[in-house]
């Protein structure tokens, strides 16, 4: 297991359910070393006098036909039940592991058929074969083993195939096949580490059923035979007597199920520990405006008219991640304005706090907030959603994420129509059939028809720009819009986006890590660098003259048509830092060449640099000396 | 130094209906120390061709040579001559190994081929780390503790393990953050001059193609339909679709004047149905949806007849510079100056 794994299962292991698995499973194994050693002989004594009897202060557990100690005999029949389990288990691994892989390894025909096997064999109920399989074995606990371990191998066989398969596709895979690497190695350090981690899950999980599987088939005499004894064997016996003593049968019903379930959960705390946290979910979540303080000291906080206008914004997660740090915007009546920055610059978060898409547990602050006229925190609920609804658009990097696929086209740009403007179906599939033909999508009544996965990659963010165009949107957010598309296509949609904002008189915000594609809309650029804007300017000062030395750099590290093939590209060196520092000073200081003490002590506000042009910086470039860094 | 060439490569996935040729006869030639850059959008089948000369995937038809003579491969794995081809990969967050440590991944880069000893093989490690400006203590490290471009340089110092004479390096920059895609760049070119490699560079932008290389190949629906030295192509675009991409490459400078550039090339074929004749017809601004007369672009294939046209290209209108979206400059000017490196 490599590092982070080790630390995430000693994590899982201190969980409430981990603490119970690990307790469970570590009685279980003390008890299957000691149990048959200590107890033996006081399982099997007889005490005819009190046969079958139920709870008693010699007896806590009663007796059975023929006198014995039903408590000592559940602690001793711990070592044969659990090790048949983990026998069956691992046959049932040897027999499927090897077998699922073999379609990742051989390929062809031969890898077809066995998939189809797997396929069909997965297809059969367990215990049916099991039990077929141990009858046909012969009666007994080697019949009962081998029947178990072959119902579930179809089960392991299925998950080696997914496992091997993904290994088998993986670029690492091919660049160590590129360097001749054999194959046995290949297996050791490539293949086998990386399935090895899920494999050792369900072996776990798989002794616990086992556990349950061997016990049935004991139950039903095809187990265990006496003399020998499993918990499966001990609840047939207790089952005769139950009307009379149901004490009987609870003690090897409890050890099955405690057992089991110690398994299965260790399993499940293996599982978790592997797979690491959850990720954030992108949901319009009603708190993230609750916990807005009061405007602050000063600030005139009165919404203006306008379409956008915020001051000081800042979101924060719980943890102390602050990724975005006092963020001033503002967006004049149809105005496209760029907002441009790398990953982690908080871009997105910044335009996801203004149209209240913030991830579950974000929170927003702001000095002033007004939008389209109103101070969304003022609204109810009702009447933000109404007003974000209608007003404002959104559109995503990936349209695929926007659009339902369970959904026709139609019906979900409908839905928009239905729900905010009241329209009947056949009058918001009509307006969904116009607006597909605003964005140009050829032939939309048949367009409308079909599902999201039947239209082109172009095509589909068209149908996300229309859905946005189903109101009247007076704001247009698009965040990355053409960076999951080719050249050729995201001209079109750029020249598509400016064609909607012109004709409806809408406001729009272009987010995007290029800055060629942001110069191709816009008029305005801010550009944004650890959770701040670093500056704001003209689009044809990004070339002509930057005054902060990032958005400089940034600009002279992209090749474009007519950069010097003959001299290196200039980069920027060191990395940003994260929305959990808190250094003081500018936050590019430790990456700027012209970076003084001050710089690091005290961090520049955005302060005007010519009419339309701001910047955060101590030492601005004065669009004359040489930008490169 | 050492060449790479594909001679009529021919990859196919799938059967039946669902058949696709992803790279469709194929020449292609990277000539000793040159740079060739590879240019298409996503579907065209340009890693698909990367991943096929470096024997990754296997082939309906024709052969790759390395040095002039047809590599065999066998069970897949690559045999001795093969590792003088060595790619890196468009994601260095899948192309390393989760559970092996930096040191390990070109420790066995560097020993796969022969016992190297273990102190040999820790020396040759950190000369590589050092080569990609990689600090040695990096060498403990798994790749889930690495930025992304630290990783980058990781593939690419494991790459350079293996001794290659030739580096296919498939959207390398794609995944990494601006910033980043640069100082990556400047590597590779800064290693490409100093062990004198011979480079593929693959990639869907067509002004970073432009910086790194010196013969542009574009590359539409399994096929290269131009292909020249870089400055000609650039400027005296002959394929229709070339001229296209470079229309709709994004420019900071012409911004302010021009916005987005206004393209009616519709959206692109289905790739497992190509159109007949030449693939680009259904979307072409020269072809027969313009100018019904031009029968033969649906009737013909382009490939024939192109070795006598300029940067032997696949459009039967080639040489008739018509409709052009380039400057119109002397040739034997451009010429002179693709040729000048």
């Amino acid at each position: 297991m490599s590092e982070p794994s080790t630390s995430r299962l000693r994590f899982a292991l201190r969980t409430p359910v981990g603490i119970a698995a690990s307790v469970g499973l570590a009685a279980i194994v003390v008890l299957a070393i000691v149990g048959p050693v200590l107890w033996s002989d006081d399982a099997a004594r007889l005490d005819i006098l009190a046969a079958a009897q139920g709870a008693s202060r010699a007896h806590p557990l009663g007796t059975d036909a023929l006198g014995r100690d039903i408590f000592y005999r559940v602690l001793v029949a711990t070592r044969l039940s659990v090790t048949l389990a983990l026998i069956s288990a691992c046959f049932g691994a040897a027999i499927g592991i090897p077998l699922g892989a073999i379609p990742a390894l051989v390929g062809g025909r031969v890898g077809k058929l066995v998939t189809g096997f797997i396929n069909l064999s997965v297809a059969f109920p367990t215990l049916l074969v099991a039990i077929f399989v141990a009858a046909v074995a012969g009666v007994g606990a080697r019949g009962a083993v081998a029947g178990i371990g072959i119902a579930i191998a179809p089960y392991f066989a299925r998950l080696s195939q997914t496992l091997s398969s993904s290994v088998a596709g993986s670029d690492y895979l091919a660049a160590a096949r590129m360097l001749g690497v054999r194959r046995a190695r290949l297996l050791r350090r490539h293949i086998l580490p990386n399935v090895a981690e899920p494999l050792l899950i369900t072996v776990t999980i798989a002794v616990g059923d086992s556990l349950l599987a061997l016990a049935g088939l004991s139950f039903l005499g095809l187990g265990v035979q006496a003399p020998q004894y499993d918990w499966g064997r001990m609840l047939s016996e207790g089952l005769s007597q139950i009307y009379v003593t149901p004490v009987v049968a609870l003690g090897p019903a409890v050890a099955i199920t405690l057992g089991a379930l110690s398994f299965v959960l260790f399993g499940e705390v293996l599982a978790k520990a592997a797979a690491g946290g959850g990720g954030v979910r992108w949901t319009r979540s009603d708190l993230s405006f609750v916990s807005l303080p009061p405007a602050g000291d000063g600030a005139d906080a009165r919404p203006v008219p306008g379409v956008l206008s915020v001051e000081g914004l800042t979101v924060s997660f719980p943890g102390g991640a602050v990724p975005v740090r006092g963020v001033t915007l503002e967006v004049a009546p149809g105005e496209i304005v760029g907002i441009v920055g790398e990953s982690g610059s908080g871009k997105t978060l910044t335009a996801m706090a203004i149209a209240d898409l913030l991830p579950a547990g974000g929170r927003m602050t702001a000095n002033r907030f007004s939008l389209f006229g109103e101070d969304p925190r003022t609204l109810s609920d009702g009447q933000r959603r109404r007003l974000l609804g209608r007003s404002l658009a959104v559109v995503y990097q990936d349209p695929m994420s926007a659009l339902n696929p369970a959904l026709r086209v139609g019906r979900q740009l409908g839905e928009v129509a239905e729900v905010h403007d009241g329209l009947s179906k056949a009058q918001a599939r009509q307006r969904a059939t116009e607006r597909l033909r605003s964005v140009r999508i050829g032939n939309a009544e048949a367009r409308v028809r079909q599902y999201p996965h039947e239209l082109s990659g172009g095509m589909r963010q068209r149908a996300v720009i229309a859905m946005g165009l189903m109101g009247e949107p007076k704001l247009i957010i698009a965040d990355e819009p053409t960076t999951a598309l080719d050249v050729t296509v995201e001209q079109q949609i750029l020249r598509l986006l400016r064609d909607v904002t012109a004709s409806g008189g809408a406001s729009a915000i272009l987010i995007s890590h290029d800055v060629a594609v942001v110069s191709q809309l816009c008029s305005r650029v801010f550009v944004m660098y650890a959770g701040r804007i670093v500056e704001e300017l003209d689009v044809a000062k990004l070339v002509s003259g930057p005054a902060h030395p990032y958005t400089a750099a940034l600009v002279a590290s992209v090749p474009t048509m007519r950069s010097d093939r003959t001299r290196p590209l200039a980069s920027i060196p060191g990395r940003a830092p994260g929305p959990y520092d808190d250094e003081p000073g500018c936050p590019f200081a430790a990456r700027c060449p012209r970076a003084s003490e001050r710089c690091r002590r005290e961090m520049p506000p955005l302060e005007p640099h010519s009419p339309t042009h701001r910047a955060a910086c101590w030492h601005p470039l004065d669009g004359l000396e040489d930008v490169a860094v | 130094m050492t060449t790479l060439a594909g001679s009529a490569l021919t990859v196919r996935f799938g059967h039946g209906d669902r058949a696709l040729t992803a790279v469709d006869r194929v020449d292609v030639d990277v000539p000793e120390g040159a740079t060739v850059g590879l240019v298409g959008e996503s579907g065209s089948g340009k890693s698909t061709l990367a991943r096929a000369l470096c024997g990754l995937v296997p082939l309906a038809d024709g052969e790759v040579l390395i040095d002039g003579a047809p590599v065999r491969r066998q069970h897949g794995r690559a045999v001795d001559r093969h590792r003088r081809v060595q790619m890196i990969f468009q994601d260095p967050f899948s192309s390393l190994n989760p559970r092996m440590t930096v040191g390990d991944a070109i420790g066995e880069a560097v020993g796969a081929g022969k016992g190297a000893s273990r102190r040999a093989r820790t020396e040759a490690v950190g000369r590589y780390l050092d080569l990609v400006h990689l600090d040695v203590a990096v060498a403990g490290r798994y790749p889930s503790r690495l930025s992304g471009g630290q990783r980058q340089r990781v593939a690419i110092a494991r790459a350079l393990a293996a001794r290659p004479g030739v580096l296919i390096a498939d959207e390398i920059t794609s995944s990494l953050d601006v910033s980043v895609q640069s100082a990556v760049l400047n590597l590779v070119r800064e290693l490409r001059d100093e062990l004198g490699l011979s480079l593929m560079f693959v990639s869907h932008n067509l002004a970073t193609v432009r910086y790194v290389s010196d013969f542009l190949a574009v590359m539409y629906l399994g096929r290269i339909v131009e292909l020249g030295p870089t400055e000609v192509v650039v400027a005296d675009p002959r394929h229709p679709y070339t001229r296209a991409l470079l229309a709709a490459v994004p420019s900071l400078e012409t911004a302010a004047e021009r916005g987005p550039a206004d393209l009616e090339l519709g959206d692109p074929p289905d790739p497992h149905h190509p159109p007949p004749g030449c693939h680009f017809h259904p979307r072409c601004p020269v072809g027969p949806v313009v100018v019904p007369e031009r029968q033969i672009c649906i009737e013909q294939d382009p490939r024939d007849g192109a070795d006598e046209r300029p940067h032997r290209t696949f459009c039967h209108f080639a040489s008739a510079s018509s409709n052009s979206a380039a400057p119109a400059t002397p040739r034997e000017e451009q010429v002179h100056v693709g040729c000048d490196r």
